[in-house]
């Protein structure tokens, strides 16, 4: 069945169909079609006066026991640092739909951009990850919104969805039967009759949930460092403990939502790299150089952060890589390389536009 | 009576300090309330008042500061359950921090009781002055003083439809006032005046709270007390799906396409060029094209240029861009002046179809001018430049436009109808 659809409709029906029974947002450019189309699907939606409140109503709504989606922007998401560095620490499931826009600051609403991969692996103090999975093609805007609300709820944590002004607003014809089903998530809370330790993990990290609606146990909740009854201890080694533990949770599981594409051609002694909405012209500039003799491989990371080690492993099979990135510092080349790029690695950067498959191709090229 | 809902022996304030008074006398407030702890969730702030989540039998939530009662409002309206008590113990400076969120619970009517613990400065942090701090008072870091009096949270929450509001002072039992504002539905606020004695009285020797308060005519007073609408949770059931068989675009035509046609329609807010070209696309998947379509426009939509890139092609379409388009059409001034660069750029092999009322500008493309303004109308020069373009370039039967077109809002237009019809 051919309709002409866009990206967020995909995600915003993907979510629901996940689970997802409450959107609370604020407006802004590029996320807008996101709130407009969660207005009427989503069982309940909230209209935040901002986006601290936002990211606050969503937490209040998960510890009541829903699972709340937002969507915002960068100027949005940067109101919401504090307490998703809060949402995170109380270990709450919610997804946050972050469509990229062209910054620093306001900079420019309606233009897209790859520009907040670096905040994103930096916005927890202390250095720890939130999983964010980045859509790279309509398909992922489905499946990857029904896995972001599946992760949230098993890891109990915040996920970021990443995706763009162009992913998010183009238009495009698709056929929908291609579409997987997607089944509503499984919430499991503590249902023993033992006391509920609210921090206390089982052997995946991951702590038991109850919401406070029930009335048969204490829940406890904190964002301070606590231990695993939830009891603000300062830096004691129960609380330290936990507070590693998050973290732990978070990378031992990241087998569970670890997605990928890699298309390696046999001959191929160059990789191109590349996530996002520049992906797509990742993939059409490898099929127009297999197709004109000049063997290539594609690999396109879709759960940013974490990175898995298997990443690296995938790098290192290859004697050139060509980064593809709408953002001019390469970011997720730095974050793979640090500060130093090694001489075998180069890249294509650009703001303002979206990188066309030639430059991808010419940057191939120049290297031989 | 033996402590229900306070389970630690000892509570975490220092010796003197009114915080004590308030949790205390929120152990009472609930027992006479007769309520089971888990049926209350107590919400605190960062501040001293807000340690004291751990001697609760409650449930607690502790979060940042200042957004206590943003996230008591999100449990209150997760919670959907106006048995269950949602009660937010803030200071006065977690109340200026956040103050955003007392006007805004107030005016949505939360099912909660926020418990301001006003000891007029920043008790955690080391005495500084919060909004609130009375003209005259002294903190650590403000020897000279306030100068202005302090914030009445109590005037702008009722102001904003608060349903309970009060102002007391944190001295003896004040049980009874808690409970009251406890039993309220909706939102409930109350403002309680303390002392903090290692930064309060340190810096104002002498201080007495009612002198104090009196002095600054701070007002001990029911602000109000009358029921507003309370927040309730809209729960739809059943809300229409977003991909549903009417989004279906049956192929119905054939198209004689063998590579993409990237095309850049570019006219005036307001006159059609939006619809126009998502006409064109749908003729286009009729015809069995995958296409894409990008809107650009101003941030103020209903004025200036209203742009539109297409892209329609034979095969799956990855990069979506369009930095060469094939065709442009430019239908208005507005349109021009934002399509100009693009245009000067175009080459020989391109097309550029542009309304005969617009100065020519400079281009290497096949130029043709049109009088589309004149002869279709302001607002639909755009659809009737469509025409013409696809009866030149014949990528797709007509048939497959005029029957997109005439089940589109657009061919209402009587007039347009039928010079469509006449022309095409
Ligand atoms: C966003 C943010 N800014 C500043 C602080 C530092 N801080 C912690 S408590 C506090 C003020 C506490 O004063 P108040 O809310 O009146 O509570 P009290 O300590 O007097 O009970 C401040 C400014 C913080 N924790 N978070
Ligand atoms: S510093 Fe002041 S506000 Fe904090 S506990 Fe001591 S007396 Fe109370």
């Amino acid at each position: 069945m051919q309709a002409l659809t866009d990206g967020s409709r995909l995600m915003t029906e993907a979510l629901v169909k996940a689970g997802a029974d409450v959107f609370i947002g604020y407006p802004i450019t590029p996320a807008n079609l996101l709130y407009a189309y969660s207005k009427n699907r989503f069982k309940t939606f909230l209209a935040a006066p901002d986006e601290i409140t936002t990211l606050q109503w969503m937490s209040g709504f998960s510890i009541s026991g829903k699972l709340p989606v937002t969507a915002t922007s960068f100027p949005g998401f940067a109101l919401m640092l504090e307490s998703i560095n809060m949402a995170y620490m109380m270990e709450l499931p919610m997804v946050i739909v972050l469509v990229q826009r062209l910054g620093p600051s306001t900079g420019t609403a309606t233009c897209g951009a790859q520009g907040d991969l670096s905040l994103l692996s930096g916005m927890l103090s202390g250095g720890y990850s939130i999983p964010v999975i980045a859509t790279s093609n309509a398909h992922d805007c489905w499946t990857l919104a029904d896995k972001a609300i599946k992760t949230a709820n098993r890891l109990r944590t915040p996920v970021i969805l990443l995706t763009s002004k162009e992913e998010a607003m183009t238009q495009f014809s698709f056929d929908l039967d291609l579409l997987e089903s997607i089944a509503p998530v499984e919430r499991k809370f503590h249902t023993s009759e033992e006391p509920y330790i609210p921090y206390k993990r089982d052997d995946d990290e991951i702590p038991e949930f109850l919401p406070v609606s029930t009335n048969k146990h204490q829940v406890r909740i904190t964002a301070s460092t606590h231990n695993e009854k939830g009891i603000l201890e300062g830096i004691t080694p129960a609380a330290l403990k936990n507070t590693l533990k998050i973290n732990e949770k978070i990378e031992k599981n990241l087998a569970s939502y670890l997605f990928y594409e890699l298309d390696e051609h046999p001959h191929a002694e160059t990789l191109l790299v590349s996530w996002g909405v520049t992906a797509n012209a990742t993939r059409e500039a490898a099929m127009e150089l297999r197709k004109n003799g000049t063997p290539v491989s594609f690999f396109l990371p879709k759960t940013l952060l974490p990175l898995a080690d298997v990443y690296a492993e995938i790098l290192n099979r290859y004697k050139k890589i060509v980064f593809a990135e709408e953002n001019h510092p390469g970011q997720l080349k730095k974050l793979i390389y640090g500060f130093k790029t090694p001489s075998h690695v180069h890249a294509v950067n650009k703001i303002g536009q979206m990188i066309d498959p030639q430059e991808i191709i010419e940057e191939v090229k120049k290297h031989g | 009576m033996d402590n229900q809902f306070i389970i630690s022996e000892t509570l975490p304030f220092c010796k003197g300090c009114g915080h004590a008074t308030v949790s205390k006398s929120t152990e009472k407030a609930l027992q006479k309330l007769e309520l089971n702890p888990t049926d209350v969730i107590l919400v605190t702030d960062i501040g001293c008042h807000g340690i004291i989540d751990k001697a609760f039998a409650t449930h607690t939530v502790h979060g940042l500061h200042g957004r206590s009662v943003a996230l008591g409002s999100g449990i209150s309206a997760g919670l959907n359950n106006p048995d269950k008590k949602v009660i937010v113990f803030v200071g006065d400076g977690g109340a200026t921090i956040g103050m955003q969120h007392l006007i805004d619970a107030s005016h949505n009517g939360f099912n909660m009781t926020v418990v301001i613990h006003n000891n007029m400065l920043y008790g955690m942090t080391g005495g500084q002055p919060s909004e609130f701090t009375p003209e005259g008072f002294k903190t650590p870091t403000l020897p000279e003083g306030a100068q202005h009096p302090g914030y009445d949270i109590c005037s702008l929450a009722t102001q904003a439809g608060a349903s309970y509001v009060r102002r007391i002072t944190a001295i003896g039992d004040i049980s009874e006032e808690l409970a009251e504002a406890f039993s309220r539905k909706g939102f409930s606020l109350l403002e309680i005046m303390e002392i903090c004695p290692s930064y309060g009285v340190k810096s104002n020797p002498g201080l007495k709270l009612k002198q104090l308060v009196k002095d600054a005519g701070i007002e001990i007073k029911i602000y109000v007390d009358k029921e507003q609408k309370a927040f309730q949770t809209q729960e739809m059931s059943n809300t229409p799906e977003l991909l549903t068989p009417k989004l279906n675009i049956e192929k119905k035509f054939e198209a004689k396409l063998e590579k993409p046609i990237r095309m850049f329609l570019s006219g005036s807010a307001g006159e059609g060029v939006q619809s126009a070209a998502e006409l064109f696309i749908r003729a286009g998947m009729k015809s069995g094209l995958h296409v894409t379509k990008k809107g650009s426009y101003p941030v103020t939509v209903g004025v200036g240029f209203s742009a539109s890139h297409l892209i329609l092609s034979p095969d799956e379409i990855l990069y979506s861009g369009s930095p060469q388009p094939d065709v442009m059409i430019v239908t208005s001034a507005d349109g021009l002046k934002f399509a100009r660069k693009q245009i000067e750029k175009l080459s020989e092999d391109k097309i550029l179809f542009i309304d005969e009322s617009l100065e020519k500008p400079e281009t290497k493309a096949q130029l043709i001018s049109m009088p589309l303004r004149k002869e279709a109308g302001a607002r639909n020069a755009m659809i009737f430049a469509l025409f013409h373009y696809l009866q030149k370039e014949e990528f797709m039967p007509m048939e497959t436009l005029k029957e997109v077109f005439g089940e589109s809002k657009i061919s209402g237009n009587k007039k347009l109808k039928e010079l469509v019809e006449s022309s095409f």
